[in-house]
C-alpha cells in the first residue's frame, strides 16, 4: 500500500519526502483547499520547487483543491487546477462536480482523486464518479467499516485510499456545515473547521471554558487536561446527562488492522495532518513507513510513540470497527 | 403587493415518525396545505423505512388525488449493500419523480428528470450546470449558502428551476454514528429505534445550557428553525422556483398558510413571522446563513438584532 502524507509548508513537504512517503499532498495558499489555515500551504513557486523535489526522489506530488467553488468566484478554483496542472502534480484531489467536469474536460490525461470531501461511500457513487469525471482513485469516507471496504474494492474498478492516522472527522466529510453554524465559516466554503479566528477560551471560577463562537464547547477541571473546541469533540448536555455526545477528543490509528486494509484492496493510506510541523510529519511518515514493512508483532511499539503525539492523547480506529457506531 | 410567482414545497419529513402519525400528517397536507409538491420518504436512516413504507401507496393516492406533485427522496447517505439495493430498486421501479440526496442516486438516474435534494453539494452555477446536464430539473440549494451565492447561481442560469429551504430545523451533519442512540446508552445497531420518542429531535445543549442542536437518528440538525419570510420577495425577485418548508412536529398546514399568505401578497413578512412564533411555540428561528453570517443567527429586517435569542 502507499503511504499518502500531508504537508502544510514546504519543510513539511521535504521532510515528508525523506521519511519515506510515496507520496505527498498539499495545497495552494487560499480557500480551494479544506486546510485554509494562516500561515499553512503553498504559494505557486513553493509548489514548483517542492515538486521538483519531490520527483527527483521518486516521490509523487497531489494537490487538494477540496473545497466548494464559491458561486461567482469559481476562477480561483479554475486557475488552481490549471495552475498545478501546468506544473506537472501527479493527481489533483477533487471534492466540486463542477471543479471535476471543467477538469476532465480541459485536462483529461490528469489524474483525477475524489476527495473524501465528496463523501463517496458506495459502489453506485463510484462508478459515477469514474463514469462522469474520470476517477482514478477515490479517497472513502469515514462512515465504513473494513468489511464495508473489501465489499466495496470487489466491485468498483478504481483505487481506494482510506485515511490511517491522524484528526478523525465523526461526521461524513464534505456534508458537515455545524462549523458554519456556529462561526459562519465552513470545511466546504472557506476550507476550515471550528476555525482559531473564533475560538475563545475564559475562567469561570477554577473552571475553563472553552468557546466556538458564541457557544461553550467544553469546560475543564482544574485537574483535567483542556484541548481545542473542535466542535464534535465537545462536551454538552442531553436531557439530563453530559458528556462527549459525538466523540471523545480522539484520533484516529488504524495501524493494527493494516493487513486487514490490505487484504481488503485498499491501494493507499492517508495520514491526515497537514496542519501539523515538520516534526510531527517526519515522525509520523517514518514510523507508518516502518510499520507497514514490519510483521504485525512488531507494529504497535514501533507506533507507541505516536499515540502520545495525537489529539487526545488517544486513538480508536473509528468507524473501521462496527462497534464504533 | 404583487403576488410573488414561487410555489411551495413540501420536504421529507427527516424524523420518525410511527406509521399512523406519518400519514395522518400527509393526510391533513394533501387535504389543507396549500403546496404544490410534496417530496416523501425516509432521507435519514435506513433502519427506519419498515416505519412508513405500509403508508406511502395510501399517501401518495391522496397527495396526487389532491393535485399535488409526489417526489420521492432518496437516502441521505448509502454504505450498506442492503442501502444501495434499496436506492437501485427505488429509481428503477419508481413512476414518481426522484429526488436525489447522495451520489449513488445522482449516477444511478442520469438521463431521466429528476430533482436534487439540499443534502447535495451544489454551491456555485457551474456545478448545477452539470448536475443538470445529467438531467435534473429542480435543485434545492444547501442551506448553507448565502443571498449573494444564491443569486449569482440564479442568475447564471435562468429559467432553471431552483429551490431554497426556507423553513424548518436545517441538516447539518450526518455521520456513520447514531450519537442519538449513544446518547440513551445504545449503539446504532442495536438502536431500539430510540430516536422515534422525539418526533422534533433531541435537544443538545451546551455545558452553559445554550440551546444549540437537535439530535435526529445519525443526523445533526440546528437547533434553530430556519425562517425565510422577509426575504422570500428578494428571493421572488430572483427568480427562485420554489420554496420548501421542511416538517417540524407543529401545524405545518398553518406554516404553509403563512408562507402562501407572503407569496400570494396578501400579508408582510414581519407580521407571517410574528404568527409564525405562535405556530412553533419555543422555536428560535435563524436565517443567519441567508445573510451570510453564522447560521444560527438571526438578522432582523433593517436592524442586525437578536430576537428570540438568548
Amino acid at each position: 500500500m502507499e503511504l499518502i502524507c500531508p504537508a502544510g509548508t514546504p519543510s513539511a513537504f521535504r521532510e515528508a519526502v525523506d521519511a519515506g512517503a510515496d507520496a505527498v499532498y498539499c495545497g495552494f495558499r487560499d480557500e480551494t483547499n479544506a486546510r485554509n489555515f494562516p500561515g499553512l500551504n503553498f504559494s505557486r513557486q513553493e509548489l514548483r520547487e517542492s515538486i521538483g523535489y519531490a520527483r527527483k526522489k521518486n516521490v509523487q506530488t497531489f494537490v487538494a483543491l477540496n473545497t466548494f467553488m464559491r458561486a461567482g468566484d469559481e476562477t480561483l478554483w479554475y486557475r488552481a487546477a490549471d495552475d498545478a496542472a501546468a506544473m506537472g502534480v501527479d493527481a489533483l484531489i477533487l471534492a466540486d462536480f463542477g471543479l471535476m467536469a471543467y477538469v476532465a474536460e480541459k485536462y483529461p490525461e490528469q489524474r483525477l482523486h475524489v476527495s473524501v470531501q465528496a463523501s463517496a461511500s458506495n459502489r453506485d457513487a463510484i462508478q459515477f464518479l469514474i463514469d462522469a469525471f474520470g476517477a482514478k482513485r477515490v479517497v472513502l469516507p469515514r462512515v465504513l467499516t473494513v468489511q464495508d471496504i473489501a465489499r466495496l474494492t470487489r466491485q468498483i474498478n478504481c483505487e481506494v485510499e482510506v485515511f490511517a492516522f491522524g484528526g478523525l472527522c465523526v461526521m461524513a466529510e464534505g456534508r458537515c456545515s455545524l462549523s458554519s453554524y456556529a462561526t459562519g465559516k465552513s470545511p466546504n466554503m472557506n476550507g476550515v473547521c471550528s476555525p482559531a479566528s473564533h475560538v475563545k477560551y475564559r475562567q469561570d471560577g477554577k473552571t475553563l471554558v472553552s468557546e466556538l463562537g458564541e457557544y461553550t464547547i467544553n469546560r475543564f477541571a482544574p485537574n483535567e487536561a483542556s484541548g481545542y473546541p473542535t466542535l464534535c469533540k465537545g462536551r454538552f448536555e442531553i436531557g439530563d446527562t453530559h458528556g462527549y455526545a459525538f466523540e471523545d477528543p480522539v484520533s484516529l490509528d488504524v495501524v493494527d488492522h493494516i493487513d486487514a486494509l490490505k487484504d481488503a484492496g485498499v491501494a493507499a493510506l492517508k495520514i491526515e495532518g497537514r496542519q501539523r510541523g515538520k516534526a510531527y510529519v517526519a515522525e509520523v511518515v517514518s514510523s507508518l513507513k516502518r510499520a507497514l514493512a514490519a510483521q504485525p508483532a512488531e507494529r504497535s511499539a514501533l507506533v507507541s510513540r505516536l499515540r502520545t503525539m495525537s489529539e487526545g492523547q488517544r486513538t480508536t480506529s473509528g468507524a473501521y470497527e462496527k462497534r464504533w457506531r | 403587493m404583487t403576488a410573488l410567482k414561487p410555489a411551495l414545497s413540501l420536504g421529507p419529513v427527516y424524523y420518525l415518525w410511527d406509521g399512523p402519525k406519518w400519514r395522518d400528517f400527509y393526510f391533513r397536507i394533501a387535504d389543507e396545505a396549500p403546496v404544490e409538491h410534496v417530496i416523501l420518504g425516509e432521507t435519514v436512516c435506513s433502519k427506519r423505512q419498515h416505519f412508513t413504507e405500509p403508508h406511502i401507496s395510501e399517501v401518495v393516492e391522496r397527495l396526487e388525488a389532491a393535485g399535488k406533485t409526489v417526489t420521492l427522496s432518496t437516502l441521505a447517505m448509502v454504505t450498506l449493500e442492503r442501502e444501495s439495493r434499496h436506492v437501485r430498486d427505488l429509481i428503477r421501479d419508481s413512476v414518481h419523480a426522484i429526488e436525489a440526496n447522495d451520489l449513488a442516486a445522482l449516477g444511478l438516474i442520469k438521463g431521466r428528470a429528476h430533482s436534487i435534494g439540499p443534502l447535495v453539494n451544489v454551491y456555485s452555477a457551474a456545478t448545477a450546470r452539470v448536475l443538470a446536464a445529467r438531467g435534473a430539473d429542480n435543485i434545492c440549494l444547501p442551506p448553507e449558502l448565502p443571498m449573494s451565492s444564491i443569486g449569482n447561481i440564479l442568475q447564471s442560469m435562468p429559467g432553471f428551476s431552483f429551490e431554497i429551504f426556507a423553513f424548518g430545523r436545517m441538516p447539518l451533519a450526518i455521520s456513520a454514528r447514531c450519537a442519538h442512540a449513544r446518547s440513551k446508552g445504545l449503539t446504532k445497531d442495536n438502536c431500539q429505534f430510540i430516536c422515534g420518542e422525539e418526533p422534533d429531535g433531541l435537544p443538545l445543549r451546551t455545558l452553559d445550557r445554550q440551546s444549540f442542536l437537535v439530535l435526529n437518528g445519525v443526523q445533526t440538525m440546528s437547533n434553530t428553525c430556519v425562517v425565510l419570510l422577509d426575504e422570500l420577495s428578494a428571493l421572488a425577485a430572483a427568480g427562485i422556483a420554489r420554496v420548501r418548508l421542511s416538517p417540524q412536529d407543529c401545524d405545518m398546514v398553518a406554516v404553509a398558510r403563512l408562507y402562501h399568505a407572503v407569496l400570494d401578497g396578501s400579508m408582510d413578512g414581519e407580521e407571517a413571522i410574528a404568527r409564525l412564533a405562535e405556530v412553533y411555540p419555543g422555536a428560535v428561528f435563524s436565517n443567519g446563513f441567508y445573510h451570510q453570517r453564522e447560521g444560527a443567527a438571526w438578522v432582523a429586517r433593517g436592524r442586525d438584532a437578536a430576537l428570540g435569542h438568548s
